[in-house]
Order: structure tokens, then sequence, then C-alpha cells
């Protein structure tokens, strides 16, 4: 790596552009001082209106509130901000969707995570609910909440996200929407549970069993087939979300998480195991969560949530205020593996640059990038890239659509989901009063 | 326990740690493993075993016929939301000769045009349906919805007994244009 001065400074000179309209280079982020190479450019970033003389603010001056037992956000910080679908409770699916746009860093708050249910919140007594492991396997068990407790627990980063997230992007023409409407069902957190190959070797699996048929609790009992491979590799019996409790709509007081796959298969309020040597095809695999493809041929078994980016900031709901320093930022993540490299473009894919990819990067967990940009006051579009350690790379549109297809018409409802499983870019385009719109390239 | 599967966290948990559990403490040779699961009976667990597999495991004692279902579907109120005849209501069609369109990756779905297995149906409305009171219906009831739904969209002749023995071999027409996704997962 260059260095410009001994004292560790960069110089600007230094910094050369390295992609087209304004991406800089992503060593511009190190933390360290810019050392400037001359008066002139000191002049040429200075921006909106000189400081006047500081004077306490009036809530310097007085005794502060006083703490509660519950910590809370500041009143100017809006709670109420996830967008629901079914706000009266109508005898169909709910969702409430997590606002990308809003957040920065990679952990979801709890209560922002997003969630979908397909008969409301279950009220369960954690004292009286029950799980059981069953099927082909040598013992059948019933395991406590209060058992569970007792096990060795694992704790982990990952992301959950719905085999419908990103719906919108099928659209034949770019919705004008905020991330959360276009990529709000998916949410990453860090959960702790007990590992389910521990309770699956207590049981003794039948070596010819090949699935896991596993279902909740919930009124829907909602259920979906799972291969035993997976069960073995790192699926977890979650009993934690950001270490407190499970929240009541992520599965209280247990969920099976699926490490980067499809969020409807990693089933809340989990009640029974049932251990088989075939899939069951129930309603949800057999018919939401197998896209359809143009030749009307479908996918089933589409477990796995293929390596996925997008800017979050700036994004479609932010304006830019004024031309000249900005951070873009967004997120990455892959349910193969871990992100490896994020790329930037600020001219629509012609030109791209690296991104400094926030580490340490875990596998199939939300990951942040960040590149300096200097925004001239010219139109520009913004979008990123992301591969992942398999060398799996987010494909471009035209290459997306040509084997997955789109709608046949605009989307006009922002809360449909016409079709699974999209992970192509996502771009925004600036015009010159710094405005930003949905765009395709 | 030897022909059956052992993760690799268990063998460094019995291995790693076996001086840690005592002979005293170990009665039934776990190690170090926690053994705090409950055994349980299968016939425990019937209540909850509710699961219909394809080639009709599972499926319970009973039968019914288009007949009998087009008057449990009235009573049970599923035409409140499923429309008269189930043609479609606040909820969707459960008999439809509605197509899917080439080229139109948002064709509705729907049992006849879609779904690969005949069982679905039956484990669906006897695990979710009626929306509002879930595991309410007796197995016959389910099987006489079931061929209601099979013999509306044409898929068995009207006077079809559906029973665990027909059911599994209902023929569905868009069976064979499923592509696995990930078959290297399974
Ligand atoms: C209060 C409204 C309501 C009632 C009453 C109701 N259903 Fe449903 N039904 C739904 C909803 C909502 C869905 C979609 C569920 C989802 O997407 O998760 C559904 C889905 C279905 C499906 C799947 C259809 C498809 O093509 O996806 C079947 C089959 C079904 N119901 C059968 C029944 C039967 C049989 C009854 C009567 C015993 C019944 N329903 C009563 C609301 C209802």
């Amino acid at each position: 790596m260059r260095n410009g001065n001994r004292r560790g400074g960069i110089n600007s000179a230094d910094i050369e552009q390295i992609g087209g309209n304004g991406l800089l280079h992503r060593r511009a982020l190190l933390g360290k001082g810019l050392v400037f190479a001359g008066a002139a450019s000191i002049g040429a970033d200075a921006t909106g209106a000189a400081a006047e003389p500081l004077k306490d603010a009036e809530w310097s001056t007085h005794q502060g509130k006083t703490i509660g037992p519950k910590g809370g956000l500041s009143k100017y910080e809006d709670l109420t901000v996830r967008v629901l679908s079914n706000p009266k409770g109508e005898p169909r699916t709910q969702h409430a969707r997590t606002p990308h746009h809003l957040l920065n860093g990679t952990i979801t708050p709890s209560h922002l995570h997003f969630t979908i249910l397909h008969n409301g919140i279950p009220d369960i007594d954690p004292e009286q609910h029950k799980m059981v492991i069953h099927g082909m396997v040598k013992q059948p068990l019933m395991f406590t909440l209060d058992r569970l407790m007792r096990y060795p627990m694992v704790t982990r980063q990952t992301f959950v996200e719905c085999g419908g997230n990103s719906a919108l992007m099928f659209s034949n023409e770019p919705v004008q929407q905020t991330l959360q409407y276009l990529h709000g069902v998916c949410s990453n957190s860090e959960w702790t549970g007990v590992l389910l190959s521990t309770l699956l070797d207590e049981a003794g699996v039948d070596p010819r069993a090949k699935w896991m048929i596993v279902e909740g609790a919930d009124t829907a009992a909602l259920t979906r087939s799972v291969p035993l491979t997976k069960a073995w590799d790192d699926a977890i019996v979650v009993l934690y979300q950001n270490g407190q409790r499970l929240m009541a709509e992520q599965g209280y007081p247990m969920r099976l998480l699926l490490p980067g796959w499809e969020g409807n298969m990693n089933i809340k309020y989990v009640r029974r195991i049932m251990i088989t040597d075939q899939p069951a095809m129930t309603y949800y695999e057999a018919r939401n969560y197998s896209p359809l493809l143009p030749d009307l041929k479908a996918y089933k078994f589409y477990f796995v949530n293929e390596v996925k980016s997008f800017i979050t900031h700036p994004s479609f709901g932010t304006a830019l205020k004024e031309p000249g320093y900005y951070e873009i930022s967004g997120i990455a993540y892959s349910g193969s593996g871990t992100i490896k490299r994020v790329m930037v473009s600020a001219d629509g894919g012609k030109s791209w640059a690296d991104a400094a990819v926030q580490g340490p990067a875990q596998d199939k967990a939300f990951t942040r990038f960040h590149l300096p940009w200097r925004w001239d006051g010219q139109p520009a579009v913004l979008t990123s890239r992301a591969i992942d350690d398999g060398g799996n790379i987010q494909p471009l549109r035209a290459d997306f659509i040509k084997t997955r297809g789109q709608s046949p018409k605009p989307m006009t409802n922002p809360l449909a989901f016409g079709n699974n499983h999209y992970n192509s870019l996502t771009c925004w385009g600036v015009n010159t009063k710094g405005e930003i719109a949905h765009v395709y390239i | 326990m030897s022909t059956y599967r052992i993760s690799p966290l268990a063998i460094i948990l019995t291995f790693g740690l076996a001086g840690a559990a005592s002979a005293a403490d170990d009665k039934n040779g776990l190690g170090a493993r926690p053994g705090l699961g409950l055994p349980i009976t299968n016939e425990d667990i019937k209540p909850w075993d509710i699961t219909i597999l394809p080639d009709g495991t599972n499926l319970p004692p009973g039968s019914g016929t288009a007949n009998v279902g087009a008057k449990v579907f009235v009573d049970k109120g599923c035409n409140q939301c499923h429309g008269e005849g189930a043609k479609g209501g606040s909820n969707p069609a459960l008999i439809t000769d509605e197509k899917m369109t080439p080229g139109d990756i948002f064709s509705n779905k729907t049992i006849k045009n879609f779904w690969a297995n005949a069982t679905t149906l039956f484990d669906y409305i006897r695990r979710a349906m009626p929306w509002q009171a879930p595991r309410t219906l007796t197995d016959d009831e389910v099987y006489a919805l079931t061929a209601y739904i099979l013999a509306g969209n044409k898929l068995i002749e009207e006077n079809v007994l559906i029973d665990a023995k027909s059911l599994p071999n209902v023929k569905m027409p868009n069976r064979e244009n499923f592509i696995i996704r990930f078959p290297e997962k399974i």
C-alpha cells in the first residue's frame, strides 16, 4: 500500500479517483488524518455556512430525566417505522419490514426485524411449550425450554431473508420506493441457541433418513421440509436474539435457524421435527416458494438466499443536498458463505471500484461496505455488486431476467410478492438536483 | 448407537471432555452429552403427528366424496372466504380453470395448474383450515373437502371415494414441471 506521508497521513494527491463519476479509493477511509496538498483544496472542500459562536443549549443546563428500568430511544427517533401489510389482522398473511434506509451497521434492532406470519402472533406460555423430535429416530424425545436452557449454546450472526424479498425488483419498470419496500423482508441478528445436531444425536437419526419436516406451534402450524444435510451443518434451535429472549413475532420461545436459507424454512415456535426419508411437499414449498420461470416450469427447493448487495446510503428517499463528499455505504450478504468483495459504480456500471468491506466479514451475515465519493453535481447512477468466498457473483439484471423473467407490466402494489429469490443489482439514479430515483441499468 | 449418525461436535464433546462426566452420573453412557430430552412414545406424539407425505404415509383412516364435501364446504364456512362453489372470494379460488400464461412469471398458481401432489391438499386443509378454527375438522370431513376440490377441478371423477389409498394416486397435471434448484444440498 502506498503511503504518501511519514506521519501515517494520506496525501490527497494519492487519493486518485478510481471509478468514473467521483468514486475515491477506499484507502481514503483508513481513519488517519488527511494531509492536503495545498491550501486551495481546503477551500474547495469547505461547504455550508460558516460556524457561529457556541453557547450552552437549553438541555445542557438542568437535570435530565430519571433513568427507568427499560431503556428507550430519543423521542426524536421515530419507532413506528415498519411498513405493515395487514394492520387490522384480516384473515390473510401479515408482514412488517425493516427500514434499511434508516439504519446503519449490520445488526437489525430486534424490534425492527422483519416478520411475516400467516395467522398472527401466537401467545405461547414458555413453561408449557414442548418440542418433539420423532420419526426415523432410535428414541423419540421431547424437550422443554427449561431443559434446552441447560444445553451447550452457540452464538452467531446471520441474516434471515424471506424468499419473497426484493420481489418488487421483478417489475419490468423500476418501482419508486424505499429500501424498506424493495429489500425490507431481510434482517440480521446475533442469535444464540442449541445446535440442532446435538439434539438429533441424542434421538439417534436413522442413517437412511434424508429430510426433517419441521412444524411450528402457531395457529397455521406452519411446516417445511428441510434436508438433514443442513441440520448436521449449522442449524440451530434459537432461544435468544441480540442477547435477549426471542421477540414474540420471531418465534418465542424457540425457533429453527437455518443460516442463509429461505426465511420461511426457519420455522418459528418450533414444536415438532419429524425425521423422514422424503420431503412432505407442504403447502408453502408446493406453492409460494416454488418460483415460476418464463417457460412455466418452476424451481423447487430453492433453499439458498444467493449473494446480494444494495446501497443503503444514499438511497431512494434521501436527497443529496449539495455537491461534495459523501460516503456510499450498503449491505452485502450471501447464503452460501462470506462476502469477499463488493464493487461499486457511480456511472451505472461503466466503471467499478472496490469498496472497503467492513471486517471481520462473517459467514452468511450482513457485511457492510463503504466507499468515499465526491459528487460533482452531475447525473450519476450508483450501484453495487457483491462476490462471496465461493466465487458467486451478483448477476447483472439483463442476465438475471433472461433466465428468471420479469413482470409483464409494471408492479403497482408495493407490498406484492409476485415471484421469489431475486438477487440482481439495485441502482440509484442521482439527478442534478441531488434527487434519487430507483433505476435499472 | 454405532449405525446412527453422530455430528462432529458430539464427538469432540464425548471424547474431549470424557473425563469430566463421572461414571456414577453417566448411567446411560452419554459421556459429556447432556441427554436431557425426555423419552416420549409415538402414541403420545400422535395428536401432533399430522404431516402427510406424498406417498400417502400418515394418511388416516376415513374417506369422503365430492357430494359430501360440497355440503361440508358450506357448513364449515369455507365459502365465506373462498367464495360460492370455491370459485374465489376474499381468498383464493380453490376450483378454477385459470391457466398460467407463458412468459408471465406472475401467473396465478392454482391447485389445478400448479400443485404437484394431491396429498398437499389434505395436509393443508386439515392443518390450517378453516382459517379461524384450524384442526377442528374430522378426517372424514377433510377427505370429503379434498374430494370436492379435486372433482370440481376435474382432477377426479365426481363419484370417486377419496381415502388413504386413492389420494396419493391422483395425478396432478403440473407435477413434471419442477426443477430442483439446489440438488447438491439434499
Ligand atoms: C376466514 C377466511 C377463511 C376461511 C373461512 C377458510 N379459508 Fe382457506 N384460506 C384462507 C387464506 C387467507 C388462505 C391463504 C393462506 C396463506 O397464504 O397463508 C387460504 C388458503 C386455502 C387453501 C390453499 C389455496 C391455494 O390455492 O393456495 C385451501 C385449499 C383452503 N384455504 C381451503 C379451505 C377450506 C376447505 C376451508 C373450509 C374448511 C377454508 N379454506 C376456510 C382463508 C380462509
